[in-house]
């Protein structure tokens, strides 16, 4: 009897190989990506440096110019660029996993539009530093997924009464941020309009180490639990049967997944889209239903940054949220119309 | 019998619903700046005589409550349908790219074109939404798409459009003084020209959501099965397309994105209802409007300045729904 057991796992094992080989191709190839467009972001601007130079200067070896402009202003920002979309890129995974739907983002569990919220009230009523606005979107996102999971409470929380709850609570906060929109003076909007789109203007080296550290712990706590992800996606009873502690899972999952995307929010803003079509995006160029927590956080980085350098670059220094909608959705919308 | 007695009760709540939509509606008629006595009201609307109480009546209140009930109504039915279309619960109509196609449009129309004339304005916003709507029609495959490559394809052409819509209104603070308040949706600024330019698509599209029904309802049991009791996945789906844009397109048009309703009605009315998407799209039709017009009138008295009604929609009908989906035992994953 023994001797049947190994060949269904054989037989499991071959296509799940395959895609994990591919999945670390795409990963592979996704930062070679990242690492070109972050050579030519960090050479491109009012002081050119050609790629070989970037190469010298990061290495160490560069001229006073050449490290004022590459080390000093660019690096901080590219890599603030790299953090931000990988940790939404693996916000997403984990959302639309847990909700088990597509559109799903920390959207789901009201996180943004609590940030949007906390972020406005900052800018419009308090009127507060760039510092301030960011822990106002931090304590707005953060109670609000709080309230969005014990309002969705029962005995368990249930992935389906877990969106519906997301979408009324985040209702309710989009109408209360549209008053306060309404009711303020055009001059305060335009700010709170470049804050909401989500910016990477003005950042350097004293924002990027805080999103460093929490990134550095919060990958390692990503994939402990990714391993669940998978399970879950299956359903509560498969995954019980299967061992897994499915609430506790949840609710590690949802604190881990909301925690990375309150990282990007307090360094840029609430970006748009990112967390949604990264891992969509991911998922299409490895060809696999499985989670893929690395691929979509390369995609989220490589996505974010070329949004930043087109923005920057291209449309003259506008923020960057506004050209990850755009290039995200139009990626996304190819890549579907390509494949029919 | 055991059968029977759940189609009763739905069709009582249907007439109860009705009967709730009237008196909102005259409440409507009665509440504002300028208050009139329910008796008044009565009164003008079988005399036009003249007086101030029959102007403010038949030119101001009439109108708005009009627009209320019909853009109340086309919002909630496309949602009832794009749930449907989609078999997803966070589909709305702005999931189709109309409310990304009509600010794209509108803000294009306010910052290149300069328009200013508001029934032109109508005009950009609804072809915004068409082309958007086309557009989404092409990106998901012509025959029959997979639900989710539909909610995909919606959602990234809503991205798209959104990032044009922010990078105009960031650079021109005229377009985005302009379009903050068109964001937000009010009922205020419509007026009985608007209604009659976009009633026809409004008809129209009710006219498909009443066909479309018992097609969508044999499709939410899956397109294999759904195909083996004779409907036909790629036409419905097509026409179902067509009828969001129409509705939700004019509404928009007309009063600007109201989110709220087309996203939420439809769960709330499915509490009641079930999923019978022909009792899902009657209750919308009803409930929708409902809610719009009493968070107008609200909107009205709540403060010193009146609240848009997008504001006050989502602000009354959020509790309500959250209170809802606490005490259906039903909602499962």
């Amino acid at each position: 009897m023994t001797a049947l057991r190994p060949a269904p796992v054989v037989e499991l094992e071959l296509p799940r190989s395959r895609a994990r080989r591919r999945s670390l191709v795409i990963s592979l190839c996704l930062v070679a990506a990242i690492v070109v467009v972050s050579v030519i972001a960090l050479g491109t601007g009012a002081i050119y440096v050609a790629p070989l130079d970037v190469a010298r200067t990061l290495l160490g070896n560069g001229s006073r110019v050449t490290n004022y402009a590459v080390l000093d202003l660019r690096l901080p920002r590219v890599l603030i660029a790299i953090a931000v979309g990988a940790a939404l890129g693996m916000s997403g995974v984990v959302f639309q996993s847990l909700s088990r739907n597509p559109l799903g983002s920390p959207d789901i569990i009201g996180f943004n539009y609590g940030a949007a919220t906390g972020g406005l009230l900052v800018i419009l009523v308090i009127g507060g530093s760039p510092a301030v606005v960011s822990s106002g979107a931090l304590v707005g996102g953060l109670v609000t997924a709080l309230l969005v999971y014990v309002l969705a409470w029962q005995r368990g929380v249930l992935g389906m009464r877990l969106v519906l709850t997301g979408i009324g609570v985040s209702a309710i906060l989009q109408a209360v941020n549209f008053y306060l929109i309404v009711n303020a003076g055009v001059a305060d909007v335009a700010r709170a309009t470049v804050w909401l789109t989500g910016s990477l203007n003005n950042l350097g080296w004293p924002q990027l180490w805080p999103v460093v550290i929490a990134l550095v712990v919060l990958v390692p706590a990503l994939l402990f639990g990714v391993r669940w992800l998978e399970v879950l996606e299956m359903g509560d009873e498969v995954a019980q049967g299967l061992g897994v502690p499915v609430e506790r899972a949840r609710v590690y999952l949802i604190v881990t997944g909301t925690a990375a995307c309150a990282v990007a929010t307090a360094a840029a803003g609430p970006i748009a889209f990112v967390a949604l079509v990264a891992p969509q995006l991911a998922k299409r160029l490895v060809r696999s239903n499985g989670a893929g927590l690395l691929p979509a956080a390369w995609m989220g980085a490589l996505l974010v940054l070329v949004a930043d350098f087109a923005a920057q670059r291209v449309a003259g220094g506008l923020p960057v949220g506004v050209a990850t909608g755009a290039l995200g959705g139009v990626y996304l919308a190819w890549l579907l119309w390509r494949k029919p | 019998m055991s059968v029977k007695t759940p189609v009763l009760s739905r069709a009582t709540g249907l007439v109860l619903g009705l009967v709730a939509l009237g008196l909102v509606a005259l409440l409507s008629l009665a509440v504002g700046a300028r208050s009139i006595p329910l008796s008044t009201v009565l009164d003008v609307l079988a005399t036009r005589d003249g007086s101030d109480s029959a102007f403010v009546v038949w030119e101001l209140r009439i109108p708005r409550t009009l627009i209320g009930i019909a853009v109340g109504a086309a919002l909630g039915v496309a949602g009832a349908l794009m749930q449907a279309l989609t078999r997803n619960p966070l589909a709305d109509p702005g999931l189709l790219g109309i409310n990304a196609g009509a600010s794209a449009a509108a803000v294009l129309a306010i910052s290149v074109l300069g328009v200013t004339d508001l029934r032109a304005f109508v005009w950009f916003a609804f072809a915004g939404a068409a082309v958007a709507g086309t557009v989404l029609y092409v990106i998901a495959g012509r025959t029959g798409a997979s639900s989710v490559r539909l909610a995909l394809a919606g959602a990234a052409v809503s991205a798209a459009l959104t990032g044009f819509t922010q990078a105009v209104i960031l650079v021109d603070q005229n377009a985005l003084d302009q379009m903050r308040f068109w964001t937000v949706g009010a009922l205020a600024r419509a007026d009985m020209a608007t209604l009659t330019d976009v009633a026809p698509f409004l008809v129209a599209g009710l006219a498909l959501a009443v066909l479309l029904a018992k097609p969508l309802n044999v499709l939410s049991l899956g397109d294999d099965v759904g195909r083996s009791l004779g409907a036909h996945p790629g036409r419905t789906q097509l026409l179902t397309l067509v009828a969001v844009t129409l509705l939700a397109g004019a509404a928009t048009a007309a009063v600007g994105p109201l989110v709220f309703v087309g996203l939420v009605a439809p769960h709330m009315v499915r509490v009641f209802t079930g999923p019978d998407e022909r009792w899902v799209v009657a209750y919308c039709a009803v409930f929708a409007p409902a809610l719009l017009l009493l968070a107008d009138v609200l909107g009205r008295v709540m403060a010193r300045e009146e609240i848009d009604v997008g504001v006050v929609t989502a602000l009354l009908g959020g509790p309500v729904f959250l209170v809802l989906l606490r005490r259906n035992k039903a909602v499962r994953a």
